[in-house]
């Protein structure tokens, strides 16, 4: 008999809080970002736990597709955030707020 | 019923080490100040996740998750981190926006114990299980994926083909030079 179901949501529940908290409080928008990536991976491993717990292979290949939708985000983020530090100098979301009123 | 007496000592052993493998990290990440220490702790997670796929029998998860997480994207955030110079420490002992730390952490924990408190409290009603295909699991789950990735989410799979180029395209325009016409011409102009 293997581990329960709940060990494991209960894991991917405080992975994507602590995710979700630093995407609130950091300032850095590489280690925002690297959250962001955190709390992609909880969800995967939630839905890789439902999918053997259900014994239902569709789980496991959403978390397939999430993959590589995860790598096209970090491709693009990436890239928008090279684009921003050409212009400002500085990675730090604070210093982005000429936008706000 | 108890829990404990279902599970075998190394099962448990192995989610113990992922766990604390994986929440570490991830509290690495929160603490560090260096983004390239932050990238090293989201290595250790990432594998940590990896260990929890091999417990649940996901080889191939497991496999892809090494590959691609820990060995391309945590590679480009390094690339990036170290191509931009951004190892400008961020200040982490100053909170610009007062009570901004207080009011993360109560959200987040609410956010936590009320998805706990719904998963124990709540009664799921699930539908017929194994819709898409059977998980025989045993002997790796690798063909099961394959069949199911080319065969009923193959619309998917070729749309993330899709993706995958569009996200090309993007991050190579995205990262030009933002006057390259005009360099174009300055050198053209110095040739003639």
């Amino acid at each position: 008999m293997s581990i329960p179901l709940s060990w494991f949501i209960v894991l991917a529940v405080v992975l994507f809080g602590i995710g979700a908290f630093g995407v609130l409080v950091r300032r850095n928008v590489l280690i925002m970002f690297m959250c962001v990536e955190l709390m992609l991976n909880a969800a995967n491993l939630a839905l890789v736990a439902f999918s053997r717990s259900l014994h239902d292979v569709g789980g496991e290949a959403t978390v397939f597709f999430v993959l590589v939708v995860a790598a096209a985000e970090v491709v693009v983020g990436l890239g928008i955030v090279v684009a921003i530090f050409r212009r400002r100098q500085s990675a730090i979301a604070d210093d982005l707020a000429e936008m706000g009123g | 019923m108890n829990l404990l007496a279902a599970v075998t000592i190394p099962d448990v052993a192995i989610f113990v080490l992922s766990a604390a493998l994986s929440l570490a990290g991830a509290v690495g990440i929160l603490v560090v100040k260096n983004p390239v220490h932050a990238a090293l702790s989201l290595v250790m997670t990432l594998f940590g996740i990896a260990v929890a796929f091999i417990e649940l029998q996901a080889d191939f998860l497991a496999a892809v998750q090494i590959i691609v997480y820990a060995g391309a994207i945590v590679v480009l955030f390094l690339f990036v981190i170290m191509f931009l110079g951004v190892d400008k420490r961020e200040d982490l002992s100053v909170e610009p926006i007062v009570g901004q730390r207080p009011t993360a952490a109560v959200l987040v924990l609410g956010l936590m114990a009320s998805i706990i408190a719904l998963g124990f409290i709540g009664h799921f009603e699930v539908g017929p299980q194994a819709q898409t295909a059977e998980l025989t699991g045993a002997a790796g789950n690798v063909a099961d994926l394959g069949r199911a990735v080319f065969t009923t989410y193959l619309f998917a799979f070729e749309a993330t083909a899709g993706l995958l180029v569009i996200a090309v395209i993007g991050a190579v325009v995205l990262a030009r030079k933002p006057d390259a016409p005009k360099a174009a011409a300055l050198v053209e102009e110095g040739g003639q």
